[in-house]
């Protein structure tokens, strides 16, 4: 894969600390969501054509990316553009706040770009209609093709003035695709951005793929793969393509996770039919074994600061969820509510773990306190299961699949978010069946 | 500690008791028995009156009378045949999550290979490989597909 540069300038128009009049609460479920009007960039007259690109339409594009992006966070509600009072340009410059607020919008977003000797140039200014403020105002300079990205950065800087929280628009989504009748499924890895553009495909189909997921730190990725019919835990990095098997196993290794610091792969190794858990240094190659009993111990998660483990196991007779220190010591059961619990996964913020639940034929996803208090139950379906966190631990990604009629037929799997309040419940548009989500840390940080 | 463990002892029981209730009420209905597929339908051989296949209870491993008396003819066929290997593949139902169930085809199929290793079968002739619910034999969504498909199938690999 290409690599992606971006080169960002970033510097100060006006930006003033006034305090807004304008936040959006983001902690409980919004069900009032932020009016706010994304005026299409002004693109300026002297730009230059560019390979590939529309120039004259980047403008709208651009606005377009941002607008989804924020329609999608369920906090913000778009206005329709052709209720819109200033020319971009104008507006850019400064708005006219009473005509903008008639329209009931309460924020702002304008800019403009240039696109000149092969660079993309552009601008943004975040405004408060309320309180008549410029907010904030960043500009960034980049090569043209990376425009999307562009929109993204964007959005989440909005997001983050806001809402104050980091954003997670400048992400991509890792998961596996999936084409073919239910019983002979061809499974591929694939990648695309948060919003769903940009799909590529990483494996040609050949062997079984499962269970992806990125390197909290880099663009590394670990999956389970079946190649020789070996199924092991390997290490792709999407920027080269160069994948090879983590360790020297003498069985199935599966359920890979990184520690937050990216430096370790933590996975189950069955050995003579008994799945426990390990972890392997990937600098130094040192194998440990964590986990040491005769029931099914598997999909560990690390807590963010690497200290505690938290796993499914059925040693009680049934699949329930553990928490113990990184050395395995220490083991809690957490889960006790009726029903069997699997896929914990720890939030990058360390206040939740995120589950798939099952209780009298139905799957639920939720969300617990690390001592497995507070359990919340989001949504609840026929199948679905393997939550992964948005980077700001607002949001989950997992995927459901329908119930197949007797040939198999009916039967589709697709990834689902959800916010950890249990509004805003969406279907994610991919260009194939879907399974197995992991969400990527922030491109640019 | 001794108390923890009485408590634990009497947990198990009443564990116990309620699952043998639960199975004392389940019907013998069709080709289930419980939840353990009993028919012929989705049954491959690997000679005359060798199936290839036993079947597993919901989120269990251990093998029933049936399977059993499977796997002696199994064995019994590997023991005729001493150049043949072969593969079990363990393989689970479509309601549970992913991964626990790579580890429950991964159970399954090792509690058919250790079987007919105690019935004579060199573990060097038997390898395993677990597909979780990745390979269903039957695709529909009824508790009949998900009882074909929670086995451990024998293959022979030359």
């Amino acid at each position: 894969m290409k690599k992606i540069t971006l080169i960002i300038a970033i510097y100060l128009l006006s930006f003033n600390s006034l305090k807004a009049l304008i936040e959006v609460d983001i902690t409980r479920g919004n069900l009032d969501p932020l009016p706010i009007a994304v005026s299409p960039l002004h693109v300026d007259i002297k730009s230059q054509e560019y390979e590939g690109l529309k120039i004259k339409e980047l403008g709208s594009n651009i606005s377009a990316v941002i607008e989804k992006n924020f329609k999608n966070t369920g906090l913000f509600n778009p206005l329709k553009k052709e209720a819109f009072v200033q020319k971009p340009d104008i507006a850019h410059l400064k708005p006219r706040f009473e005509d903008w607020r008639l329209i009931k919008a309460q924020a702002l977003v304008t800019g403009k770009l240039l696109v000149k000797d092969g660079k993309l140039k552009i601008e943004f200014r975040l405004w408060d209609l309320t309180a008549a403020k410029e907010m904030t105002a960043l500009a960034f300079t980049t090569t043209p093709s990376n425009w999307r990205r562009v929109a993204h950065i964007i959005s989440d800087k909005i997001y983050e003035r806001l809402t104050g929280e980091e954003g997670y628009f400048d992400t991509r989504i890792i998961y596996v695709a999936e084409n073919g009748p239910k019983s002979q499924r061809v499974k591929k890895l694939a990648i695309m951005d948060q919003d769903g553009a940009n799909t590529k495909y990483l494996t040609l189909g050949n062997e079984l793929v499962l269970t992806p997921r990125f390197n909290p730190t880099n663009q590394m990725v670990t999956y389970l793969s079946y190649f020789r019919n070996m199924p092991r835990v390997y290490l792709l990095d999407i920027e080269t393509g160069i994948q090879e098997v983590v360790g020297n196993f003498p069985g199935m290794t599966f359920a890979p996770r990184f520690s937050p610091d990216g430096k370790k792969i933590i996975m189950s190794f069955a050995e003579d039919g008994n799945s426990d858990i390990y972890t392997m240094d990937l600098e130094t190659r040192v194998v440990e074994r964590i986990t040491n009993h005769s029931s099914i111990d598997t999909s560990p998660s690390f807590s963010p600061d690497g200290k505690y483990i938290c796993f499914n196991s059925d040693r009680s007779g049934l699949q329930q969820i553990y928490v113990m220190r990184s050395d395995g010591s220490d083991v809690k059961r957490i889960t006790f509510g009726k029903g069997i619990y699997g896929t914990p996964v720890w939030s990058p913020r360390g206040d939740l773990i995120a589950f798939t639940k099952v209780r009298k034929g139905r799957f639920y996803i939720g969300v617990m306190r690390a001592d497995g208090s507070g359990e919340r139950l989001l949504t609840e379906n026929f199948y679905q299961e393997a939550p992964s966190w948005s980077p700001n631990g607002r949001v989950l990604v997992f995927y459901r699949e329908t119930k197949a009629g007797a040939k198999g037929e009916g039967f589709s799997a697709k990834l689902w978010s959800i916010d950890i309040t249990g509004y805003n419940e969406r279907k994610l548009l991919t260009k194939t069946d879907a399974s197995d989500p992991s969400w990527s840390s922030l491109l640019s940080k | 500690m001794t108390f923890n463990k009485n408590l634990k002892n009497i947990f198990l029981v009443v564990f116990t008791t309620l699952i043998l209730s639960a199975c004392s009420t389940a019907k013998k209905s069709g080709d289930m028995d419980g939840d353990v597929y009993t028919g012929k339908e989705t049954v491959k051989y690997l000679a005359s009156g060798v199936p290839d296949r036993v079947f597993f209870a919901t989120n269990k491993s251990s093998l029933t009378t049936a399977s059993r008396a499977t796997l002696r003819k199994q064995a019994k066929f590997l023991r005729k045949n001493k150049k043949l290997n072969v593969t079990i593949e363990g393989h689970a139902d479509e309601r549970g999550t992913r991964e626990y169930n790579l580890a429950l085809g991964e159970r399954r199929a090792n509690a058919a290979r250790d079987y007919l290793m105690t019935y004579g079968i060199s573990g060097k002739r038997i390898s395993t490989i677990s597909y979780g619910k990745e390979k269903p034999v039957n695709p529909a969504s009824s508790p009949l597909a998900w009882s074909q498909n929670r086995r451990s199938v024998t293959v022979k690999v030359n």
